[in-house]
């Protein structure tokens, strides 16, 4: 691999100025990057290039393939809702083997460990590169340099952005829908494989040249809802099974049944109690992770307690989000993505239960966003340092392991929680210098862990409010003393090369850090 | 082929712990590492390999290190149980520095509401144990702990008595029966254990011998704090011998009862309505109070039932119990809430307390509420209803202010 130029960004990252040959921008600072010019345009259609009567189905995904016009280092692109149940993408890359293309580039919004198979397309010079969330084995297999490009890692919000503004140009999307019409109306929540929304999908419908919706559930028009709307779509194919829903469950959506993570669970609760965010009207989300489930529960229980009712919470959904709504403790779920067939079913049968894309939760490059009006966010991190910057794509050991998610663009709310063990075994989570600078720690207000609560000097208004609440708020510092003492002095740093094997996009398209190839 | 010796996790993927294994020959000693914090810690395990060896004098063999994240205290633990098996004869002990929170002390008359049972050998449980905030923590040497690795665990409690912090909670360990529980006393009265539990006693002459032992050691290693005792009864033997055992030192501070055991001894069922056990449980809160101790329940087992822990929790107390043995940390909130005073009698307790000082003010000997006098046992009474109910964050400490 050459040598990139690399440049300091305004969080002393050192980070490339160029990445696969398009020209990058360092971090400039949180809300500093002003982006101009225009976003992407499309090229007009006419409708005397499509069937009339509505009917845009092919016999095959190869026959849609071609017709779209497969060819050598096209960008190929897919949603991740069917999370680790996904039977399509990988019958895609088989296709474009057979048909002997090669330097593809996958751009998903994350890739999970059903598409173990993509390694070997990355092998043989099918796909160049992914593009995208890069968890399980396609994220060792970056992390070892193995791939044919630099990965890029994205928010969610920052996908929509980049897709937006013209920075990733998709050549065809290919959207697997539960349910969709022969026209292209499609939509997540019902049929034998529904996931629940299809909103990861929705920017490739716009912007792709090209747009190939897949379903096993064909009904006669109209598809109602139309997630994904039919006019922005190029052919429909009906394949027996797109998806395998039990599967969209990952074990991220398992209540914790550990005592110390409960513990943890809890005290975020108090915390939140004890700031005074707990009010008629309050919003708040918390993800996937037994942690964040939890905390959830016990707020659940403090509401009740107070008579309190949110105006809205924020999913990814799942049954104790759906439980709230549905006992009268929210008026909304402005729902992301669903996590369990819970929350596919609400979404299907709750008016408030409403599916959301990214472009109206967290697109930095819009007219706002629902992510900094959020009264309470709780997220995790792998790693996160005395200055509050935080980790959550790489382990301590450098390795990828998880994708960005909605991640960063939660960041942005009123009060920002992280709840995360203050070890975990012997490897300590709060530590000097985090691997990777993920999260910025002038957005991160909180770290909940077993051995105390820490503040940010910055949230004077939070240390104020909770300094009476008889809660363990400690100094990051002090709580991060006590575990070195418990563990035997902080860690050796991995042994990382210099090479770069990835990066990390913030939300407005600027470079925040680097991820470096590990030592084999 | 040379023997080996090994001490550790047993199983495939076993967590914050590690297998040691040490082969002992003439040649200088060699140390090979594989662990799964390798980038992190490889270069530290080796190092804390040689200061434990050196700390015993051990110059030769192989030691072969298979780590899963255990913490320096148990990997101490491990090598040199693994040592000793080899060498019984080494006098000499690794020891990690005792940690200042390691040092507090206990009294008599402390809460003993909830009291966390720990196997003495699953170290990751004991990390994080104290920020549940039990009354009391056991590392169990006992029935948690299969018989071919009881030696090697003494290494692991003696390690964690003097690492670990348990916020607070009273240090308590139960010893085995027998002379296998004599030894034991050897690796927890120089580490400030607080409190032991000695199991199955069925007579005082089994109390006297322990406290003897302890005794000498205490001695020798120049502990100056009492160790308490919380015999456990778990037979009909013991029972109908409580008072004496209740009697048999002034180190007791406690009396336990243990159902499973009492319960195969009589060869009935346990139920949950425990008809079967009335007799006996009755017989430890008399014998108890005769003595004036804390008279203990037995644990509830069935960790998922909080309803049914609950339900025996209101049963212990109504019988005249002051606290309840618990075997997940999910059980001490339900314990601490069910053992609290009533809004009631802590109004009560208050006006008492009141009372009291304002007798004790004028020099008064006689404390009385409008016309009542009030004896002394209800002033004793209300005035630790009056620290159970601070204990259960029911009345601020500064309550009089």
């Amino acid at each position: 691999m050459t040598k990139v130029k690399m440049k300091k960004n305004a969080i002393d990252r050192m980070v490339p100025t160029m990445v696969n040959g398009v020209k990058q921008t360092p971090f400039q600072g949180v809300g500093k990057f002003k982006p101009k010019g225009n976003k992407a345009v499309l090229p007009i259609r006419s409708c005397s290039d499509f069937p009339a009567d509505g009917n845009k189905t092919v016999k095959s995904l190869k026959e849609a393939l071609q017709k779209c016009g497969l060819k050598d280092g096209m960008t190929i692109s897919s949603h991740h809702h069917f999370r680790n149940g996904d039977l399509v993408m990988n019958q895609i890359f088989d296709i474009a083997a057979k048909q002997d293309v090669k330097g593809l580039r996958w751009f998903p919004s994350a890739a999970f460990h059903c598409h173990k198979p993509v390694i070997e397309h990355i092998k043989n010079g099918v796909v160049d590169w992914v593009e995208g969330s890069l968890n399980g084995p396609l994220g060792d297999l970056a992390s070892r340099g193995k791939m044919n490009g630099t990965a890029i890692l994205r928010s969610h919000g920052g996908r929509w952005q980049a897709v937006q503004d013209g920075e990733v140009h998709i050549d065809i999307a290919v959207i697997a829908a539960p349910t969709a019409d022969a026209f292209g109306n499609a939509t997540g929540d019902r049929g034998p494989s529904a996931c629940g929304l299809l909103g990861f999908g929705l920017v490739d419908s716009m912007y792709a040249d090209k747009v190939i919706v897949v379903t096993d559930n064909l009904v006669p028009f109209p598809c109602v809802p139309w997630q994904i709307q039919g006019q922005n779509v190029d052919y429909v194919v009906v394949l027996d099974k797109v998806g395998e829903p039990e599967k969209i469950i990952s074990g991220t959506t398992k209540l914790t049944k550990s005592p110390d993570r409960l513990y943890i669970a809890e005290l975020t609760a108090k915390f939140v109690q004890a700031a005074g965010i707990i009010k008629d009207g309050f919003s708040f989300q918390a993800g996937a992770g037994g942690t964040a489930l939890a905390f959830a529960i016990f707020l659940k229980e403090m509401m009740k307690d107070a008579g309190v009712k949110a105006r809205f919470i924020r999913g990814g959904s799942t049954k104790y989000l759906v439980e709230m709504l549905e006992e009268g403790l929210t008026d909304f779920i402005l729902d992301g993505q669903t996590f369990d067939l819970e929350g596919v079913r609400s979404m299907r049968e709750n008016h408030g239960h409403v599916n959301t894309s990214p472009f109206t939760s967290y697109n930095w490059h819009g007219k706002g966003n629902f992510a900094s009006m959020l009264d309470a966010v709780v997220l995790g991190a792998t790693e996160v340092d005395i200055n509050f910057n935080a980790n959550v794509v790489t382990h301590s050991d450098g390795k990828m392991l998880h994708g960005i998610g909605g991640w960063q663009n939660c960041l942005f709310s009123k009060c920002t929680i992280l709840p995360i063990p203050a070890f975990r075994n012997r490897i300590p989570v709060i530590i000097d210098e985090v691997t990777t600078l993920v999260g910025p720690g002038e957005l991160v207000d909180v770290i909940v862990t077993e051995r105390g609560i820490a503040i940010n000097p910055l949230r004077k208004d939070l240390i104020k409010a909770t300094k009476d609440s008889g809660l363990p708020i400690r100094k990051i510092e002090e709580i991060k003393a006590e575990i070195d003492d418990l563990i035997g002095g902080q860690p050796e740093k991995p042994k990382l090369t210099d090479e770069v094997i990835g990066i990390v996009k913030w939300v407005d398209g600027t470079v925040i850090d680097s991820i470096y190839k590990i030592e084999d | 082929m040379a023997k080996s010796f090994i001490s550790g996790a047993k199983g495939e993927k076993p967590r914050s712990d590690l297998r040691v294994k040490y082969t002992p020959s003439k040649k200088p000693l060699s140390i090979s590492v594989k662990s799964t914090v390798d980038t992190f810690f490889g270069e530290a395990i080796k190092q804390q390999t040689q200061a434990v060896c050196k700390d015993l004098k051990v110059s030769s063999g192989s030691i072969e290190i298979e780590d899963f994240g255990a913490l320096p205290f148990v990997i101490a633990a491990r090598i040199e149980a693994a040592i000793k098996q080899a060498h019984p004869d080494i006098q000499l002990e690794s020891l990690p520095p005792m940690k200042n929170y390691c040092i507090s002390t206990s009294s008599r008359d402390r809460f003993r509401r909830s009291r966390l049972y720990l196997p003495g050998n699953q170290s990751k449980l004991m990390l994080n144990a104290g920020i549940h905030k039990p009354d009391a923590i056991i590392l169990d040497l006992e029935d948690a702990v299969s018989p071919s690795e009881k030696e090697d665990t003494r290494y692991v409690v003696r390690n964690a008595l003097r690492s670990l912090d348990f916020f607070g909670a009273e240090r308590m360990v139960r010893i085995n029966q027998g002379d296998l529980g004599l030894k034991d006393l050897e690796f927890i009265v120089p580490h400030n254990v607080h409190l032991i539990l000695i199991p199955k006693v069925e007579s005082a002459k089994e109390i006297k011998i322990i406290d003897e032992r302890i005794a000498d050691i205490s001695k020798k290693c120049g502990r100056k704090t009492p160790v308490f005792l919380m015999p456990i009864i778990e037979s009909g033997r013991g029972v109908l011998k409580a008072l004496e055992i209740a009697e048999a030192s002034l180190n007791i501070v406690a009396l336990a009862i243990g159902l499973e055991d009492y319960t195969a001894d009589l060869g009935v069922p346990r139920t949950d309505k425990g008809g079967e056990s009335f007799f006996a449980r009755s017989m430890i809160v008399n014998a108890a109070r005769a003595a004036r101790i804390q008279a203990i329940d037995t644990v509830y087992s069935d960790v998922g039932n909080e309803e049914g822990l609950r339900e025996s929790i209101k049963e212990a107390k109504a019988l005249g119990f002051d606290g309840k043995g618990c075997i997940h940390p999910r059980q001490i909130k339900p314990i601490h809430e069910e053992f609290a005073p009533s809004l009631e009698q802590i109004e009560k307790a208050k006006k008492v307390t009141l009372a009291f000082d304002e007798a004790e003010k004028k020099g008064i000997g006689v404390v009385s509420l409008g016309s009542k006098m009030i004896d002394p046992p209800v002033v004793k009474r209300a005035l630790q209803t009056i620290n159970l109910a601070i204990a259960s964050n029911l009345l601020n400490p500064d309550w009089k202010n």
